[in-house]
């Protein structure tokens, strides 16, 4: 079994640390009375993340603790580092950001799973196994996940010795055998939808069991647009990568070039402007605003209230088209780079934004007074898709869909980083978890943003775009944390050599957030899951990496 | 009820009617409305010629088949503001339709995936001839941002006959009508 790295490790004495306030140190405290050999390293090399390594068998034991301790389980990457894999899992509790960090051998990659103890783990660790061989050995399902056909079982994508191109022929085999869980009895029906959809939308496949109309198991089968995001982005530049996290999913594309930047610059030492955070605070509440729009209009259409569709998509379109004029972009693709932002914002334009935020807010106030007043729209969406506040809690759904269901958390209120750490951030909450809670809450989010962008106009600071870029030191690593409007992005970066990037893992809000889709689902009618999937908007492309 | 009637009113057509002499009059006085004037004449103007041909070719009617092989989403976003009140594609005689059977355009977005190959093939097999392929946005153009690799093909042309391109990131929705009109115009 490797050694951990001891060079860095902070002896604490167990009894001293016990009850203080530090939910870091408690932890290890907990960890060294379960008699786990646990190594706390500080500094981290991650900051604001915390980071304790502990050996490989313990690694399941460890989660166990988490949970007890009431850490949020938010996501696990692995990284080939030649004899050994290393895995990172990342928890947190009450705004503080914690690696827990383990290593197997690439030759026999064996790790107790973290599933049994957090739903969330289940597929993260069955991806990690499809592109890196990891065998997760207590793990709860064990089917493949992000693996169709395009490579075989022995082979895995993300270690070092396979190349980007694949070792595979060109042509790639429908994924047929997948083992869908089966339901008997003669009144159950079985409905396959997809992966390519009635509409305009991602691809993805749904496997329901249906007694009449409602839903008995919904099974999501994702993965049809993994385009190899992670090894794509090895040996790029740091350019070439926030161009790549821009496309991670399009519709955030704000969202994952921040994060991604985020991480690159930690792992560089570089601080942007003041003035560029504020610009990117801007373009993200933005952001926020135009699929807030765009998302309450589509679920009026997915209930037939067609007058609502028409209004949002309207308002959207006038936001789209100012984001063309003011940032030379209408979704804002690549307007945040490593060390700052490439768009600037005038005195003038300012002006003409904080008119337009009026005018938004005009509208927002007549349109949401019919709505209200709306029995029919009120009849569709309450009551539909209502996803339970422990149930909620035990995945630790993020962004929107957790905050109908009661989960506070919001980077930018309880892990803040400029420019949310000196601004009053509004965290909007319902606790009745439905498709109405999911709508309301994201309308008061579109509020609470244009309030922030208001105030962000007022205090925008003078200053540079961008900083001086200083090239990181072979196998500097970085760790981003945002909110976008989907949620919690969180992204790990580590740099090769000569500041190119060694491994890149965005972990989109989506993965944390599919499975609710298949509980929400439950006991619905099925013409009703077009609106129960438009109200938690999953990335499949954020998704499927 | 009548507050919903009364919001209709008042925020009037905004679509340019086809054909439409006069330039747009915003129906709001206040309100962010200048910027979008230009392209509103644009919208027009590429619209009148779209809805010529569909009329002299497809008998007054298109019907495109959506197909995403990969897309990152943004050009799903730009396709769906098409129907927005804005552009309003299916005043110029363009609808899009849930089957492929249906279907005179196929209008693919993204690198094709190698875990979407054989669902775009076989998309592209049940669509009845004649047809035709239109790639949209630079990953499928190109391959884009993502190319060819262990789990993408590139470009849609690596997989089914294509036969025209809208390059952009995403193409904005005038990009992707005149992409349209282009190809039905060759």
């Amino acid at each position: 079994m490797p050694e951990l790295s001891s060079q860095q490790a902070v002896g604490i004495d167990v009894s001293a640390v016990a009850d203080t306030a530090d939910p870091v140190h408690r932890f290890y405290s907990v960890l060294g009375s379960g008699n786990i050999r646990a190594a706390l390293i500080e500094p981290s090399g991650l900051p604001p993340a915390r980071l304790i390594e502990v050996q490989s068998g313990d690694w399941g034991k460890a989660s166990q603790h988490a949970a007890a301790e009431s850490w949020r389980w938010a996501g696990v990457w692995a990284e080939d580092l030649g004899v050994d894999l290393e895995i990172n899992a990342c928890l947190e509790r009450r705004g503080a950001y914690l690696i827990l960090r383990t290593r197997v051998r690439a030759n026999h990659p064996e790790l107790p799973s973290h599933a049994p103890h957090y739903w969330a783990a289940d597929r993260p660790e069955r991806h990690i196994h499809d592109l890196f061989g990891i065998r997760f050995s207590d793990h709860p399902d064990p089917r493949r996940w992000t693996r169709h056909q395009a490579w075989d079982e022995h082979t895995f994508p993300l270690r070092k010795s396979l190349a980007v191109a694949g070792d595979q022929p060109l042509e790639t085999a429908p994924d047929c055998d997948y083992p869908f869980l089966k339901a008997q009895g003669a009144s159950v029906n079985e409905i396959p939808v997809g992966p390519v959809h009635a509409g305009t939308i991602e691809p993805g496949h749904f496997r329901f069991q249906a007694i009449g109309e409602t839903v008995l198991h919904l099974e999501e089968r994702l993965g049809y647009v993994h385009k190899g995001i992670e090894k794509l982005a090895e040996g790029r530049d740091r350019a070439a990568l926030a161009r790549l996290a821009g496309r991670v999913s399009g519709d955030c594309t704000v969202g994952h070039t921040w994060a991604a930047c985020m991480a690159m610059e930690r792992a560089a030492g570089v601080e942007i402007p003041l003035r560029a955070a504020y610009l990117r605070g801007i373009l993200a509440e933005r952001e926020r605003v135009i699929n807030h729009l765009g998302d309450l209009g589509a679920l009026c259409n997915d209930v037939g209230f067609l007058f609502g569709y028409y209004e949002f998509g309207r308002l959207r379109e006038l936001w789209l088209r100012e984001n063309l004029a003011w940032f030379g972009h209408r979704l804002m693709m690549d307007r945040i780079v490593p060390g700052g932002v490439a768009v600037n914002l005038s005195q003038d334009r300012a002006e003409r934004m904080r008119q337009s935020l009026d005018a938004l807010r005009r509208e927002l106030d007549e349109l949401i007074t019919i709505l209200d007043a709306n029995s029919s729209l009120e009849d569709r969406l309450v009551g539909a898709g209502l996803l339970a506040t422990d149930t909620a809690a035990a995945l630790g759904a993020l962004g929107f869909v957790g905050r109908a269901s009661g989960q506070t958390f919001d980077v930018r209120k309880d892990a803040p980083y400029a420019p949310y750490d000196r601004l009053p951030v509004r965290v909007p909450l319902e606790d009745q978890g439905d498709v109405s809670s999911r709508f309301w809450v994201r309308y008061k989010e579109l509020r609470a943003a244009l309030r922030l962008l208001e105030q962000m106009l007022r205090d925008l600071p003078a200053g540079e775009l961008t900083t001086v870029w200083q090239t990181p030191r072979e196998h500097a690593a970085g760790f981003g944390a945002v909110e976008s409007w989907r949620g919690e992005i969180l992204c790990y970066v580590r740099f090769g050599e000569g500041g190119l990037i060694r491994r890149y893992y965005p972990r989109d809000p989506s993965i944390i957030n599919w499975p609710a889709l298949e509980q929400l689902v439950l006991g619905n009618i099925v013409p009703d899951f077009p609106v129960c999937n438009k109200s938690v908007n999953g990335s499949y492309s954020g998704h499927d990496l | 009820m009548l507050r919903l009637y009364g919001k209709i009113f008042k925020t009037g057509v905004l679509t340019e009617r086809v054909p439409a002499a006069a330039k747009p009059v915003p129906a709001r006085a206040e309100g962010p409305v200048p910027i979008s004037a230009e392209v509103d004449e644009t919208i027009q103007r590429a619209g009148e010629r779209l809805k010529t041909v569909v009329d002299r070719r497809f008998r007054g009617s298109l019907a495109i088949r959506q197909v995403d092989s990969g897309s990152c989403n943004g050009c799903e976003l730009e396709i769906h503001a098409l129907n927005n009140v804005y552009y309003g594609i299916e005043r110029f005689g363009v609808h899009f339709v849930a089957s492929p059977r249906h279907a005179d355009i196929l209008l693919v977005t993204g690198p094709v995936s190698r875990h979407m190959e054989a669902a775009l093939k076989r998309t592209y097999e049940a669509m009845a001839d004649p047809k035709w392929v239109l790639a949209a946005g630079d990953c499928g153009a190109c391959g884009g941002e993502f190319g060819v690799s262990y789990a993408s093909c590139g470009a849609v042309a690596n997989v089914i006959p294509v036969d025209g391109v809208i390059p952009g990131c995403p193409p904005a929705p005038i990009a992707l009508i005149r992409g349209i009109l282009d190809l039905l115009a060759r």
